[in-house]
């Protein structure tokens, strides 16, 4: 099984290179010299500061980019293409199928992930002209916006299984968009007279991710580091997330007829 | 004969229509076997059921109700797609690979160690006739027989069992239809069994040892084409060729002329008979007129005909509405 799933994530990985998925880090490239040139000289010695803000911020949205772009096409193409016809009538599970897009994307985010936080480290020794303890401490923040990424491909990958590419990518946005606000949507619930708009809401609350927890590119820009305990439990949020995601994915797409 | 395909009552409806849903029954209530190391022909109209059966067949789409049993195990049994292939009709795989690339990616899903894969990727493209120079080239750039080619070496890649070919000949040139014939013989020859959908009936002619004709879903005829032939309506017919006289002339001398059926061709006039015994009247008839016997032989009805028997030419349309 295992074997099956390293194939199907090898063959994602390749496909998301030769797509050139890779290519925005090309733009991402140019964005942070253009910040380390340019910018240091009109923010009064706030250079550092603004590079990993931009660089961070610039990571996550190229990333959620990706994520539901790419993330949405991994089995829609598949259908659409009927190349499933070929694969599914080897031994391959869809779950397994299903399992290796994911990883296969995973793979890609990590690449893009860790190429951009070189960037960022870099560009900070370049603004310095020497070490910067700040090239290091960001590490932890870029780590976190690797596991909303991956919780981000994971709900990407849950809509692609049943509904529409646009569809997909929209709902996919909306849950990326609420999951950042998922306290306000706690407090919402708590509030609220109604008990079937308090079971609404609490159900949302629940049901989407709280992206909050990932967010930590402003105390980042500031030199500071999250705690151990809290990366930990980021970790175990992210992993738990998307096993329950996967596994209703898989549960949907062994039930789908491909016409 | 040890079955390696069992059928029983397999029936599949689609939901149709977004507002008022209404079945469409694709295939209704198939039941066949097909046997170890047989060539078994598949065929019917366009939308009679034969890739809707592949698809079941392969677990692509889910029956509403029967079984089905391949290698003795139930088609839920992903783990025996180990010991299948499947070419599918129009194939179309990952553009971004060379065929090389796809081979050997094909061949690690089925858990083929690397050495091997590799080894029999190469062996299978020079079976399936792709030229050398193509299997690094990215299959975007391939033509639809190549990208045939691909498939019919991608289906082999694991060795198995049973090969399932869907429209095997589509897109092929004449002489890579005669490759495909010859690489189909050849399987048979190496004992695997082959199931295959296919609308070139010349095709099926050649290679099959048994063959079913669907019809709207349901199965119209399945035996060997000897037995078919037999059962059909054209089985005893008797065709004589006669020269030197007219068939005007030739009827006036007829007993019972309306039995008889005469056209006029090239090699003369030819007169179709039901029973050897009239070929005795005919003969007695050319006497008296004074032509000559030019061949007397049964007539061999081909499978097109067999064919058109069973889905005569305008009733090829589905009718599977339920609801």
């Amino acid at each position: 099984m295992l074997g099956r799933i390293r194939a199907i994530a090898a063959n994602a990985f390749r496909e998301a290179v030769r797509d050139r998925v890779l290519y925005n880090l090309v733009f991402f490239v140019l964005l942070l010299t253009a910040a380390a040139v340019f910018l240091g000289e009109l923010s009064g010695g706030q250079e550092r500061k603004i590079i990993v803000d931009l660089g961070l911020s610039a990571m996550l949205l190229f990333g959620v980019f990706i994520a539901i772009f790419v993330g949405i096409g991994l089995v829609y193409k598949e259908i659409e293409r009927r190349t499933v016809y070929a694969i599914f009538a080897k031994p391959v599970g869809r779950g397994e199928f299903l399992v290796g897009k994911y990883f296969g994307l995973c793979l890609t985010l990590l690449v893009n992930v860790v190429a951009m936080g070189a960037g960022i480290s870099l560009a900070l020794l370049y603004v310095r002209r020497g070490w910067d303890p700040l090239a290091l401490q960001i590490w932890p923040a870029i780590l976190l916006i690797y596991f909303e990424l991956t919780i981000l491909t994971g709900v990407a990958l849950f809509f692609s299984s049943f509904s529409s590419p646009a569809l997909s990518a929209l709902l996919t946005f909306f849950v990326f968009i609420i999951g950042h606000f998922s306290a306000d949507l706690k407090t919402l619930a708590t509030s609220l007279g109604s008990t079937a708009a308090r079971l609404f809401f609490r159900t949302i609350y629940y049901a989407l991710p709280n992206l909050a927890t990932y967010s930590f590119i402003t105390p980042a820009a500031h030199g500071q580091m999250p705690s151990s305990a809290s990366m930990v439990a980021a970790l175990l949020y992210a992993l738990a997330y998307v096993v329950v995601i996967l596994a209703a994915a898989t549960l949907i797409f062994n039930r789908r007829n491909f016409k | 004969m040890n079955a390696i395909v069992e059928i029983e009552n397999l029936t599949k409806d689609y939901d149709v229509g977004f507002w008022r849903k209404r079945k469409v029954r694709a295939l209704d209530g198939l039941s066949l076997r097909v046997h170890k190391g047989e060539i078994f022909g598949f065929l019917g109209a366009n939308g009679a059921g034969k890739t809707t059966t592949l698809k079941l067949l392969m677990r692509l789409i889910f029956p509403t109700s029967g079984t089905a049993r391949i290698l003795d195990c139930d088609i839920a049994d992903v783990s025996m797609h180990a010991r299948i292939g499947y070419l599918p009709e129009n194939p179309y795989f990952y553009d971004y690979l060379t065929a090389l690339e796809f081979l050997n990616f094909c061949g690690d899903i089925c858990g083929i160690p690397k050495a091997e894969r590799v080894r029999r990727a190469r062996q299978l493209l020079t079976r399936v006739g792709l030229n050398e120079t193509r299997w690094n080239t990215q299959l975007r750039k391939f033509s639809k027989g190549m990208l045939q080619r691909v498939g019919l070496a991608q289906a082999l890649i694991n060795d198995p069992e049973i090969v399932f070919l869907d429209e095997p000949m589509s897109g092929l040139d004449p002489i890579g239809r005669r490759e495909v014939r010859d690489l189909i013989a050849a399987l048979r020859q190496e004992g695997k069994t082959v199931f295959m959908c296919s609308h070139i009936l010349s095709d099926i002619e050649v290679l099959c040892d048994r063959v079913a004709i669907l019809k709207n879903g349901r199965l119209a005829q399945v035996g060997a084409l000897a037995e078919l032939r037999q059962q059909s309506q054209g089985q005893n017919l008797i065709e004589v060729v006669v020269s030197a006289t007219d068939a005007a002339g030739l009827q006036r001398h007829l007993l019972e002329p309306d039995k008889f059926t005469l056209n006029s061709t090239p090699a003369g006039l030819r007169i179709e008979v039901a029973e050897e015994k009239d070929v005795d009247i005919v003969i007695a008839a050319l006497r008296k007129t004074g032509g000559k016997l030019v061949s007397v032989q049964p007539v061999r009805q081909s499978l097109e005909e067999l064919f058109l028997e069973v889905e005569p030419a305008n009733e090829g349309k589905r009718s599977g509405d339920l609801t």
